[in-house]
């Protein structure tokens, strides 16, 4: 890493996370205007982001390359008072809080307090959805059974294809303007509609050009009074750029970079979407730009990685927007989920391994830096070389970057339904979350409890923890006759819970669509323009909901011992086993000892708890998967928790599984912490026992001690490992590859550790950033080692 | 048919190529003192009472080491990791304990193995009559063989045996069709002596068909085996090897023409 990069590195790891009330002010002004209130909303909604980025301060720091920030300054991050907003009172928690801290200063507060609440409260979208969703939903939601993503950010959870880079904004207003010349508005009742939803693009396309002009007049302006030479001219060549794209498709690999910043902070500026926003087959994208600039003698190997640094810290510098209460529980980090996507497969099927998808590895080793986060894609086809390469990098223990597997992935959209080259071109984003990138509009609507469900069945259908009667009547468990009583009424529970999310999830998604359009994003994702349709309303080739199951390790594990216990051994009958939870084990210390260790657990290859799990995943999928939503998207399933198994644990008494009142569940579909005992390989055959082909993504974690991986042997083994799970169709696995012992000493001396990055779920995260229970939950991973 | 084990271990990654699983037999003709496997030494299935710290109090838990398990059960499981030997040219270990002490039921799982295409070695002392050994090498796609010391006064004083049979049944097993692989479990204070690597070295510059070997240095892992099964633990003044010492003798076996592993 040169100079510049570790300045600039340096610079980003240290800026602080402050708030920003820089896009609220403006926000506010735009809307406080009466001579926008008549405008449809498509339209107030692309002109409000023109105003922004028109207004925005221009933030360009020294030394460096891409530029572009989506605040004043480095971290400097904004809230989006339409989304949700921020009271006096969520401020103050953002600036005390111990873990993912926003620091708020006095003329923020001001600003909130007199220019941004009073116009704002009452107002935005999450009033308006929370005034529609009905009192069932409330009561599930507080009782922690499922959560809900777009309560406080926009949806989004998509990734850009190749379009930008074939494309200029020049180019693509002129298909938006084809495509409202085809509109028939004498004979299609839809047609008025269109024609605002394309206008509305046309304006945020405008916009972007106009916004990478100021920049570039920022950048003339700097480089004429820039004393050093290099500099000057350095400044010079980035102003020509930012004159260049996005208007003009990017001709060399700097313009491909500094496009598809530009685009990225449009997206995230527009709305403040799930996942950030990603380029998603980094190595594919860049691949021709890096060929033709070393063909040419344009470019070298280490300016192409200078430039690729530059690039990564643009993405560190902003952090995932400020989320409070039951948003701050599932997902509490400051990783914003953008995952860059290197080898896998080309759009004909071959492999796409080259040579920039070494290079970006390099990057990610020598970066170490939480955002982006980063995975490989693992096909048969791709060589071993790679994987290794790949392993070099996670046995240096920060968690990246993750392995997914393409031949999966691929099959995946194929049974959702999408053609086999949209399949081929896309991947994986988020933590595991398969996408047509470029192409489908796929949002996350949720976690879903699958142990809270289990406890509401077990408790016929009162929520043990509020009291509340908030499921159905499935029967009271003590009369239960057989195994299959229990399993039909906790699958009756499930439907009942799957019933209301969903309903939960419709209503909102009408909100979004005929409130809340975002033009720009409709811009980059096809086919909005060909459709006339916004992105949130369906204008995407392809649409998906996503409910994400949690605790299936729990849920099987407790239903496992259930079974084993009242139904096979018979050593409790049901209503004593129900005194033991109400009792949190107090009392039933041995009893306990015997869950933990002499009961079939989930993990360990054994049918016995693995076919229960197989049972609960045809269940949920059932229940789930092929529903319709209003704008035409299909439901589908995928298993998953980022930080929810610790939340969704916090809100569930004691588990039949031995698991005590309140300790977090499983995680991904990882075993519970502890219970696998028989190592990797039976942990690995446990979880391909799950259907990963018709899932959306999958995750599972494991951990490695540091010195297993420490040889070439090692590093052969794990490469085996990979190559077996992912012959089984397994989605995803992910390593940690660090001692619990240095983790144990990190608690204890956090300041020491200041710098250990380790692997949550689908993301990469500072164990000091971690609240104590989810880093206890890491350290109870069980670890494997050399036998 | 049935055999008593102590263990299936599966991602085995010490104890031949690829990934393996391996099965310890229990029962061992040699009862050494720095064995990480005590509970392998006993050819019966043993039972125990422990005290467990739990949840504040302490729990009195019965513990049975050893199962007896029938041969074809053996088999489902040693078939559940196939996809991961075949992925990585691994397979099954059979290791304990001394499995050829069970030698009728190894030989129908080393048939059963070869059937099913998967890769075979047996972990041995050696001390075992000929005509067994002669066996498992007609079997056994590999023989991992240890070899402790060949100081006899030393490796009877340590083992409980004498080494002539095991030195003797060494040179049968070279013979044999199967690989062999001798292992070499290093310890200190018994045989890291400079002396007695170059009595090993000059005895195994003699042989012939022997092409590796691995060096098993000595770790403390076993020992709070020995509270936990109630065993006698003769193991103070036995040590770690130093680097240097396991550095010195890899270098001197590779100087000699053997490929040599450490930690096998």
């Amino acid at each position: 890493m040169n100079d510049r990069i570790k300045k600039l590195r340096d610079q980003s790891l240290n800026a602080e996370n402050r708030l920003s009330a820089e896009r609220g002010i403006l926000l506010t002004r735009f809307y406080q205007d009466d001579s926008i209130q008549h405008l449809s909303r498509p339209i107030q909604r692309g002109r409000c982001f023109e105003y922004i980025l028109r207004h925005k301060e221009i933030c360009i720091n020294e030394g460096e390359l891409i530029v572009g920030e989506r605040g004043p300054a480095p971290k400097a991050t904004p809230t989006y008072p339409e989304i949700c907003i921020h009271t006096l009172k969520d401020l103050d928690i953002l600036n005390a809080r111990e873990k993912v801290s926003f620091s708020v200063d006095p003329q923020t507060r001001k600003s909130f307090e007199e220019v941004i609440i009073p116009f704002w409260a009452g107002n935005s979208n999450r009033d308006r959805i929370m005034d529609q969703l009905p009192v069932a939903w409330h009561d599930a939601y507080s009782a922690g059974v499922f959560t809900e993503f777009q309560e406080q950010r926009a949806p989004g959870h998509t990734v850009l294809g190749d379009k930008i880079y074939r494309k200029g904004m020049f180019d693509i207003i002129e298909d938006i303007e084809t495509s409202i010349a085809a509109l028939d508005l004498m004979n299609d009742p839809t047609a008025i509609r269109k024609r605002e939803e394309l206008m509305a693009m046309e304006i945020t396309a405008k916009a972007l050009v106009s916004y990478a002009e100021r920049h570039a007049a920022a950048l003339e302006t700097m480089a004429g009074n820039e004393k050093s030479k290099g500099r000057k001219a350095e400044l010079m060549e980035m102003a020509r750029i930012c004159r260049k794209v996005p208007a003009q498709k990017p001709d060399t690999f700097h313009e491909a970079l500094q496009y598809y910043w530009f685009v990225h902070l449009g997206v995230i500026t527009e709305l403040n979407p799930w996942d950030s926003f990603n380029p998603g087959r980094l190595d594919q994208h860049l691949y021709p730009f890096y060929r033709k600039g070393l063909d040419e003698g344009s470019l070298d190997m280490e300016s192409a990685r200078e430039l690729l640094q530059s690039f990564w810290v643009k993405f560190n510098n902003h952090p995932s927007p400020p989320k409070v209460g039951v948003t701050a529980e599932e997902s509490n980090t400051y990783t914003d989920f953008c995952l860059i996507n290197i080898g896998g497969l080309n759009e004909a099927g071959d492999d796409a391994v080259n040579d920039l998808s070494y290079l970006i590895l390099e990057v990610i080793k020598e970066m170490r830096i939480l955002q982006p986060s980063s995975m490989v894609q693992i096909s048969r086809k791709n060589p071993d070389d790679f994987v290794k390469k790949a392993l070099d990098i996670i046995k240096t223990g920060f968690g990246q970057p993750s392995c997914f597997n393409t031949d999966a992935i691929i099959q995946e959209m194929s049974r959702q339904g999408k053609s086999l080259e949209d399949a081929r071109r896309g991947g994986a984003s988020g933590c595991v979350e398969t996408g047509a990138f470029g192409v489908e509009c796929y949002i996350l609507t949720g976690y879903f409890n699958l142990p809270k469900v289990l406890e509401i069945t077990l408790n016929n259908g009162l929520d043990p923890r509020t009291g509340k009667q908030i499921g159905l009547e499935t029967g009271d468990p003590a009369k239960f006759k057989d195994f299959a009583q229990l399993m039909s009424a906790f699958n009756e529970q499930l439907r009942h819970f799957i019933d209301i999310k969903v309903m939960g999830s419709n209503i909102i998604e009408q909100v979004f669509s005929s409130e809340m359009p975002v033009p720009f994003l409709s811009v980059l994702i096809d086919d909005c323009i060909a459709n006339g349709r916004d992105y949130n309303a369906g204008g995407a080739r392809y649409n998906t909901n996503y409910i994400q199951g949690v605790g299936t390790g729990s849920v099987t594990d407790s239903l496992a011992a259930l079974k084993y216990h009242v139904f096979d051994q018979k050593t409790r009958t049901m209503g004593k086993y129900m005194q033991v939870l109400a009792d949190n084990f107090k009392g039933h210390e041995s009893f306990r000892y015997d869950l933990l260790h002499d009961t079939p657990k989930y993990g360990n290859d054994d049918n016995y708890a693995d076919d229960i799990l197989k049972e609960v995943f045809e269940y949920y999928f059932e229940a789930v998967d092929g529903r319709k939503s209003p704008r035409g998207a299909t439901y589908r399933i995928n298993l998953l928790p980022t930080t929810s198994h610790i939340y969704f644990g916090k809100v569930i008494r004691a588990l039949p599984d031995g698991r005590k009142s309140g300790e977090p569940l499983s995680e991904g579909i990882s075993p519970v912490q502890g219970a696998d005992r028989f190592g990797p390989t039976a942990v690995l055959k446990s979880a391909a026992k799950i259907d990963h082909l018709r899932t959306g993504g999958t995750l599972l974690n494991q951990k490695f001690t540091p010195s297993f991986l420490d040889s070439e042997e090692g590093i052969d083994k794990v490469t085996r490992l990979i190559r077996s799970y992912f012959k089984m169709d397994g989605h995803h696995i992910q390593f940690n590859v660090v001692t619990a012992d240095t983790l144990c000493q990190a608690q204890k001396e956090p300041e020491k550790y200041r710098d250990l990055i380790v692997r949550v779920a689908g993301y990469s995260d500072y164990f000091n950033d971690l609240g104590k229970d989810l880093q206890d939950e890491i350290i109870r991973r069980t670890e494997h080692e050399a036998f | 048919m049935t055999v008593c084990i102590f263990d299936i271990k599966r991602f085995a990654v010490h104890d031949g190529p690829g990934i393996r699983t391996t099965v310890f037999f229990k029962g061992c003709p040699l009862n050494c003192w720095w064995c990480h496997n005590p509970e392998g030494i006993s050819p019966e299935i043993e039972h125990f009472t422990e005290e467990i710290e739990f949840d504040g109090i302490t729990l009195n838990k019965e513990l049975t080491v050893g199962r007896w398990i029938k041969v074809n059960d053996l088999m489902e499981e040693l078939e559940k990791d196939r996809i991961f030997m075949e992925e990585s040219g691994g397979g099954v270990t059979f290791s304990g304990g001394e499995p050829l002490m069970q030698h009728e039921a190894v030989f129908a799982l080393l048939k059963l193995c070869s059937e099913a295409g998967i890769h075979t070695a047996v972990d041995t002392s050696g001390l075992v009559s000929e005509h067994i050994l002669q066996q498992a090498t007609e079997l056994a796609d590999l023989i991992l063989y240890d070899l402790k010391s060949l100081d006899d006064k030393i490796h009877q004083e340590f083992t409980g045996v004498s080494n002539k049979k095991i030195l003797n049944n060494l040179e049968i097993a070279l013979k044999g069709q199967a690989r062999v692989i001798l292992r070499f479990p290093m310890v200190a204070g018994f045989n890291d002596k400079p002396a007695d690597h170059n009595q090993l070295l000059a005895y195994l510059e003699g042989l012939e068909n022997l092409d590796q070997v691995d060096i098993l240095p000595y770790h403390p892992f076993g020992t709070q085996k020995y509270n936990r099964f109630n065993k006698k633990n003769r193991q103070n003044g036995f040590g770690i090897p130093s680097k240097e010492k396991i550095n010195s003798l890899r270098d001197e076996l590779i100087n000699a023409g053997f490929a040599v592993n450490i930690g096998g």
